[in-house]
């Protein structure tokens, strides 16, 4: 063991800022880490085993016990449930002979739960061993268990045959498909690599580079829209000897997975766009951080990047450009959507814990390593290159005056055409219903769970900054869903989940709510739960992050928007409830004497 | 010499030294805001939110926001004291805080807030989450049931080499804190002392010591918690 967590620490020269990597390392090889790694890595990175702790027992794909030789995450996201997860389930653990978040004695096969992977469009979906196997059935499931018992390798279980577009490419061979639905001038097809950086770049200083994304009104394509820019100008005017250019490839927003798609089809898209940024900002390094589930994409993302330096697209004197210079590195997650937000991310890359900063100051000040950073979603450094291809005049000639160009939308549920959708924005929930095939639809999660979830009342209202903001996470539900039991509880579980649990508010609050909601989903609910929760609620507004801000939206957005669905689940009649359930106080009593209320059937 | 600027807290003017933290500047100025993570002279990190205060009605922590010229703060409204005693209330629910069996009772900040803010019954459920002591250090006793994280102990308790004693160990609701084993063993009793001193409850306690101050005499049994500021008016 030892020889092989030497070899891991010399990869990453024993530098604890590459904690994450080190980590993800030994847990792909060992598959577990163990007390043993731990205490045989601190003193090798000259920090304490609680430092290593801290990170290690934060993320989702780090494990403290053997996770088994078959190690199978499946997903729990809404859209996994809604496409027969149960079943699923209930056939992993039948065939492999255990519960879920348990490894079988022989240690062959370990059943783990896991938030969404990005997969929405063809769910059920489960990752093993790092390898996606998506749109399983019971009978998929029972062929999986029985070739994982006859010793098969991870390739041999796949016999589906490839995805379509670059899945089928050799460095990455996943199942996996794109489902692009519709294209619009960023994913454009017709775009040719390093045009931007070759004929472009070098007339313009990057003061006009800026002048230009700033004439586009384009912003910030991961939820929060903020002028992309002004970003930029505040880090090329922060002085520092170095700065970054970050991409957030973390899309943990439940229901999202157009990230997934450009990264498979459009990488090279997403790398002019970060080298633009570097020459606009003066970043001289990059980071590409992408979540720890996207993993089978690494081989080839970083075969693009070499490529990228054989081509002179990055890397010294780029395009000719004399001391231009910008190198990117890939950083994978470990299993964290708070990871997500910008400052949780650069955390994460610094190979600590995924717990947001307090702000100010912000990363453009004071981001990796304390040097300004530049952080874009996947989608704004695409964007980018094409504002600077045809220009800003251009780009603000799609969308509308707020929001400008376009949004690339993963839309899910029960639609007959899930997928990618690259749109305007400005188009009605209405129009991305009869666009995706979503009929008799219900409700409409818009943004994904710190979204909202609004019904046909507000079919009309238009997606924009301004109105329906989204990070592109649509998804749909038709009448047949129960949607507090299935949408409502499994968000906000999801939100528990996934608190870092630094704010006091973040870390408690949402399980107060989901037991309120949990209350009221059993019958046993009466009018004052509604309004403790409303009023609850309140305090979360005080968390540091959006995480934390946004974590009742699931439970106040249905109360407001589906408000007779809590109707018809509370008690009428009954103003006063002590929150008191005698035999539930008295289970364990029953259970050891062995007898029962006469109430009880 | 930094520059003196000036700003309100509740509409009365105060002054500070430009780039200092609200709560600090607002401490200088006699005006007490609550807080349990926040410690002099260590990084602020707002984790426990109880220093929520309102600029141009944003809600902010002000142990972790800096104060600027004319800024104007609002501190103490019906709205952010329910807030605060929100805060307290939720802080009680989630672990286990019995006071008449605590050794920290009477010095304890969470319990001297409590009175401040007239906590009497919690309006949350109480979670009576099953916790551990951990015991198995030579210096100092960790009780996981009075633990509130506010991570004063993780920022301000490092050995002579800088590194790490405590850390957060999971996340969410999971969240507890570790003590690294090795660096426990070889806690000087003045790094412990410290420990349990920073703690502002009792989940840090010295092994081996206990009561020194009878019950009745301790600090917030003699003077409430923030009078200190606030009887210099």
């Amino acid at each position: 063991m030892e020889q092989q967590l030497a070899s891991i620490l010399d990869k990453y020269q024993h530098n604890p800022l590459r904690l994450m990597d080190i980590l993800i390392d030994i847990q792909e090889s060992a598959g577990y880490i163990s007390e043993e790694a731990v205490g045989y890595i601190a003193p090798e990175l000259n920090i304490s085993r609680a430092d290593v702790e801290q990170t290690r027992s934060f993320y989702h794909f780090f494990s403290k016990k053997p996770t088994g030789k078959y190690s199978i995450f499946l997903n729990t996201s809404v859209t996994a449930y809604m496409m027969r997860r149960n079943a699923v389930a209930r056939t992993f653990e039948q065939e492999a002979g255990i519960p879920f978040n348990s490894v079988t004695r022989d240690g062959l096969i370990g059943l783990f739960d896991t938030s969404c992977i990005g997969m929405s469009d063809q769910e059920p979906a489960a990752i093993i061993n790092g390898k996606i196997f998506p749109n399983l059935t019971p009978f998929r499931v029972k062929e999986l268990i029985r070739d994982i018992r006859a010793g098969k390798s991870m390739e041999e279980l796949v016999v589906e045959g490839y995805g379509d577009g670059e899945n089928s490419n050799e460095d990455i061979r996943a199942v996996v498909n794109n489902n692009i639905r519709k294209i619009g001038p960023v994913l454009d097809p017709r775009y040719k690599p390093g045009e931007v950086i070759w004929d472009i770049l070098p007339k313009l200083t990057p003061e006009q580079v800026i002048e230009e994304v700033k004439n586009s009104n384009i912003r910030g394509r991961g939820g929060a829209g903020f002028p992309t820019g002004m970003k930029w100008e505040l880090c090329r005017k922060a002085k520092a000897d170095e700065k970054y250019i970050i991409c957030n490839a973390d899309e943990g927003e439940p229901g999202t997975f157009k990230d997934r798609v450009i990264l498979t089809e459009r990488p090279k898209l997403l790398l002019e766009g970060m080298v633009i940024a570097a020459y606009a900002t003066g970043a001289t390094r990059g980071i590409l951080y992408v979540r720890h589930e996207y993993k089978y994409l690494k081989t080839y993302l970083e075969n693009l990047i070499q490529g990228a330096h054989e081509r002179n697209l990055m890397g010294n004197d780029i395009a000719g450009i004399k001391g231009f210079n910008f190198d990117v590195r890939i950083q994978f997650g470990a299993g964290s959507y708070v990871c997500g937000e910008e400052s949780a991310l650069i955390e994460s890359a610094e190979g600590k814990r995924g717990e947001p900063r307090d702000k100010p100051p912000f990363p453009v000040e004071s981001g990796y390593l304390g040097k300004p950073t530049v952080v874009n979603n996947v989608e704004t450094f695409c964007s980018a290159v094409k504002v600077l291809l045809n220009g800003g005049e251009w780009y603000r000639s799609f969308g509308t005056e707020d929001s400008t160009g376009t949004k690339v939308l993963s839309i899910s549920g029960d639609c007959r055409y899930p997928g990618i959708y690259e749109v305007e924005w400005g188009f009605s929930v209405n129009d991305i219903c009869e666009m995706a095939g979503a009929e008799d639809i219900q409700g409409v999660q818009v943004g994904g769970p710190s979204g909202s979830l609004v019904g046909p009342g507000d079919f009309d209202r238009t997606l924009c900054f301004a109105d329906l903001s989204t990070g592109g996470s649509l998804i749909m539900f038709n009448y047949s869903r129960d949607l507090l039991q299935d949408v409502v509880l499994n968000f906000t579980n999801f939100f528990i989940e996934e608190s870092c649990g630094s704010c006091s508010t973040c870390r408690i609050m949402p399980v107060l709510l989901r037991d309120k909601l949990k209350k009221i989903l059993d019958a046993r609910g009466v009018k004052k739960d509604m309004d403790d929760i409303l009023a609850w609620a309140e305090v979360l507004k005080a968390s540091r992050c959006g995480l934390g801000q946004t974590a009742s939206n699931p439970i106040i957005s249905s109360i407001r928007n589906f408000k007779h669905l809590y109707e018809q689940k509370i008690r009428r009649g009954t103003e006063y409830d002590t929150g008191f359930d005698l035999n539930m106080a008295m289970q364990d009593g029953m259970a050891a004497t062995g007898r029962f209320p006469v109430t009880q059937s | 010499m930094s520059k003196q600027i000036t700003f309100t807290i509740d509409g009365e003017t105060c002054k500070a030294e430009e780039g200092t933290y609200i709560l600090d500047a607002a401490r200088k100025n006699n005006k007490y805001i609550p807080t349990l993570c926040n410690l002099e002279g260590i990084p602020p990190k707002g984790a426990c939110r109880m220093c929520t205060v309102k600029i141009n009605g944003k809600l902010v922590t002000s142990c972790t926001t800096r104060v600027t010229d004319g800024m104007q703060i609002e501190s103490e409204d019906p709205g952010l004291d329910d807030l605060r005693k929100s805060i307290l209330e939720m802080l009680f629910v989630e672990g286990n805080h019995l006071c008449p069996s605590c050794e920290k009772s009477g010095s304890c900040e969470l319990q001297a807030l409590a009175y401040r803010y007239r906590m009497t019954v919690p309006r949350y459920p109480f979670f009576f989450p099953r916790r551990n002591i951990d015991s198995t250090h030579p210096k100092i006793i960790k009780d996981h049931n009075r633990c509130i994280l506010c991570k004063r102990c993780i920022r301000a308790i490092k050995d002579q080499n800088g590194k790490s004693i405590f850390a957060f160990l999971n996340r969410g609701h999971h969240t507890k804190i570790y003590v690294d084993p090795d660096l426990a063993d070889k806690l000087t009793d003045e790094l412990a002392d410290r420990a349990v001193e920073i703690c502002p409850v009792g989940a840090i306690m010295k092994r081996g010591d206990g009561f020194k101050d009878p019950i009745g005499e301790r600090k917030y049994d003699k003077q409430p918690i923030g009078s200190e500021l606030e009887q210099q008016l």
